[in-house]
């Protein structure tokens, strides 16, 4: 286990110092998209920008200026070029939205995935499974910031059973925050749900015809006993695969449609914001925060994995 | 009548399992394969019926059909098979469920695969113990050390909380026996136990399920393609070809005086050690029929030297031998011109027209 969490921080370390010269590079490359210009405002004199490159150390040379930026990720000082608002403060700002978001979502369209896909498998050919598969066709059709704005305006603005948008702290009012929660995490869930219970619904009728489950029936044990015990289990691995990847998207702010749509004012917005003015800092530290979780989130995999399966062992 | 027989029927003589023109068959693209196809037998306590056949002359279907393993949407069953006077082949799930692993248990021909991966062997061997006699965890677990330890695992107390893939294939088995023996189960289903297995691995196992049966009392049906394997352990043998029985009677009337001519190919295609090698081993020409297409009349037919006109009506599995009510058979062949036409060099008995001729 030791060796296993060693493993995995130095590959976390990797995999973050990657990511962050890429994102750096990429930001350095982009047409128009020198800072100093765009933050001396309109019409500019040409010694205002030579001078705000000097103040913010644009001049120097690229490898000096990508040390000294992650230098400032790591004491804290990393400031937007554009607000001047300190990085860290905003994303912390939005992490409780993002976490509610992502936490809530990915238990819900697991869950509901398993339940539609096991019933689906169990009923395979027949009615309901026909009319789970297309229901889960249209899940997977149906684009969140669509869904996203339907349920919005129907639930939301017209019958007003919901909230229209925004956040409340769960510190605040858990049941209001529960409440504000509801349309986006159904949003956010609705696509998952339909492309994880067709994936379950497959494995799960490749199970059903091992031998074990023969010797499972074989012993007189009930079709449930049979479905949950040793069929669910063993048709859980791909899942497990593909939830560790998404949830660790949908915590590093990869959820920015569902932000934006109901206005949470997570992580995944202000990334979307920061993009869009092209602002470096930003868009480095939620990129190394979004990496830091999908690794996390493979490390936790790995260890579902080593208990579904006894046979994988961490190393 | 005045004084007792002598030979009054023991309860012991009394069928456990009396399984009556059994017919199964499947729904499949190719058309309906009729797998069991009037399939009747006996069998009484504390006795092992060994199945031999081919593969595909449904042997497995009939074995796994008597526990409802069979059963799917595009199955179709027909007859009756009784156990302790309970109707198997209409029976409800609940019902099976009550007899399944309890009253009769069954040990599956893949040891590798029959066991579920990602459970402890103990744990599946405490859950079927669980599902029938709801024993204390520390119970059952107890009953599961002492069972590991009766087929022959050393150290059970450790391996018990060990994962199949943490035992050989021999182990294996032996893991399934003691799971199918746990409830102490009246019939014992093994469907080519040792298939999978190398050879002297083999001689342990059948050795094993001998002395079980013994200490037991269980009746074993044991169904495998090898005559040899049946030699040791067997009292009764029942023949399959295309899903009939072809032949069916004790040890001693099957292998020193085989009626019908498949039995005859395939007691001449053992390989023995105590003989000199032959060229080729010798085998039965052709194939077995499909049994989505299967010949008119008796089955073996195509494959059969003294096929006559006879042959194209089915011939009906009764007594042929004079004196003898337990040895059936399925051949239209006189008793006589069977004792003629049939191998027998020192020793061995044979097909004769298996040696020489290209399949």
């Amino acid at each position: 286990m030791a060796r296993f969490v060693v493993r995995r921080l130095i590959q976390m370390v990797l995999v973050m110092f990657a990511v962050s010269i890429l994102t750096f590079l990429i930001f350095n490359v982009i047409p128009n998209g020198d800072p100093a210009v765009r933050m001396a405002g309109r019409q500019p004199t040409e010694t205002q920008i030579e001078a705000i490159r000097k103040e913010w150390g644009f001049d120097e040379n690229i490898f000096v200026q990508y040390f000294t930026t992650m230098k400032k990720v790591f004491t804290g000082d990393l400031q937007s070029y554009f607000t001047q608002l300190p990085v860290g403060e905003e994303i912390l700002k939005g992490l409780p939205r993002t976490l509610s978001l992502a936490i809530g979502a990915a238990i819900l369209w697991m869950l509901v995935a398993i339940a539609f896909g096991l019933y689906s498998a169990v009923k395979a050919g027949k009615f309901a499974d026909r009319f789970l598969t297309i229901i889960a066709l249209i899940g997977i059709s149906m684009p969140v910031f669509w869904i996203g704005a339907l349920m919005n305006y129907y639930l939301g603005f017209k019958l007003g059973i919901f909230p229209n948008g925004g956040y409340v702290e769960f510190t605040e009012d858990p049941i209001d925050w529960f409440y504000h929660l509801i349309l986006p995490w159904t949003a956010l869930a609705i696509l998952f749900i339909g492309f994880y219970s067709r994936v379950l619904r497959s494995n799960v009728l490749d199970t059903i015809n091992e031998d074990y489950v023969r010797t499972a029936r074989a012993k007189g044990l009930s079709e449930r006993q049979i479905m949950l015990r040793h069929v669910l289990r063993n048709s859980m691995i791909p899942i497990i695969t593909l939830w560790g990847l998404d949830f660790g998207a949908v915590l590093g702010g990869g959820a920015i449609l569902t932000e934006t749509v109901f206005d949470l004012q997570g992580v995944g917005q202000y990334a979307a914001d920061s993009i869009g003015q092209l602002d470096v800092p930003p868009v480095l530290a939620v990129t190394l925060f979004a990496a830091f979780f999908i690794v996390l989130l493979n490390a936790i995999v790995d260890i579902i994995y080593a208990y579904l399966d006894p046979r994988i062992r961490l190393q | 009548m005045s004084a007792p027989e002598p030979a009054a029927p023991t309860p012991s003589d009394a069928a456990l399992l009396d399984v009556d023109e059994l017919r199964v068959s499947f729904a499949t693209e190719e058309g309906v394969v009729q797998a069991v196809d009037g399939v009747t037998f006996e069998l009484r306590a504390g006795e092992v019926l060994a199945v031999v056949g081919e593969s595909g002359s449904g042997k497995s279907v009939t074995a796994m059909t008597l526990m409802g393993l069979t059963r799917s949407p595009n199955a179709r069953f027909e007859g009756a098979a009784r156990y302790k006077g309970t109707e198997l082949i209409g029976a409800s799930e609940d019902e099976l469920r009550r007899i399944r692993g309890a009253e009769i248990a069954m040990i599956f021909q893949d040891p590798m695969t029959s066991l579920n991966p990602v459970q402890r062997i103990g744990e599946q061997i405490v859950e079927q113990i669980q599902e029938h006699e709801g024993v204390p965890d520390q119970q059952a677990r107890e009953r599961t050390v002492e069972l590991l330890d009766r087929v022959g695992i050393p150290r059970a107390r450790e391996r018990v909380d060990n994962y199949p893939f943490e035992f050989s294939g021999g182990m294996r088995q032996r893991v399934m026996i003691a799971l199918a023996l746990s409830c102490s189960p009246s019939v014992l289903i093994a469907d080519e136990p040792t298939t999978a297995l190398d050879v002297t691995i083999q001689a342990q196992i059948l050795h094993r399920i001998r002395e079980l049966r013994e200490e037991t009392g269980a009746a074993v049906i044991l169904v495998t393609h090898d005559l040899g394997v049946v030699a040791d352990i067997a009292d009764r043998i029942a023949v399959m070809y295309a899903g009939r029985i072809v032949e069916q009677g004790t040890l001693d009337q099957i292998f020193y005086d085989p009626q019908h001519p498949y039995t005859w190919g395939l007691l001449g295609s053992i390989t023995r050690v105590d003989k000199p090698r032959p060229e080729r081993l010798p085998a039965i020409p052709g194939l077995p029929p499909s049994l989505a297409d299967r010949p008119e009349g008796c089955h073996f037919r195509p494959r059969c030297p003294y096929e006559f006109a006879e042959c194209s009506k089915v011939p009906p599995l009764e007594a042929r031998v004079g004196g003898r009510s337990a040895h059936l058979d399925r051949c239209w062949l006189s008793v006589e011109e069977k004792r003629d036409q049939r191998e027998i060099r020192p020793g061995e008995i044979g097909l004769s027209a298996a040696e020489g001729t290209a399949a």
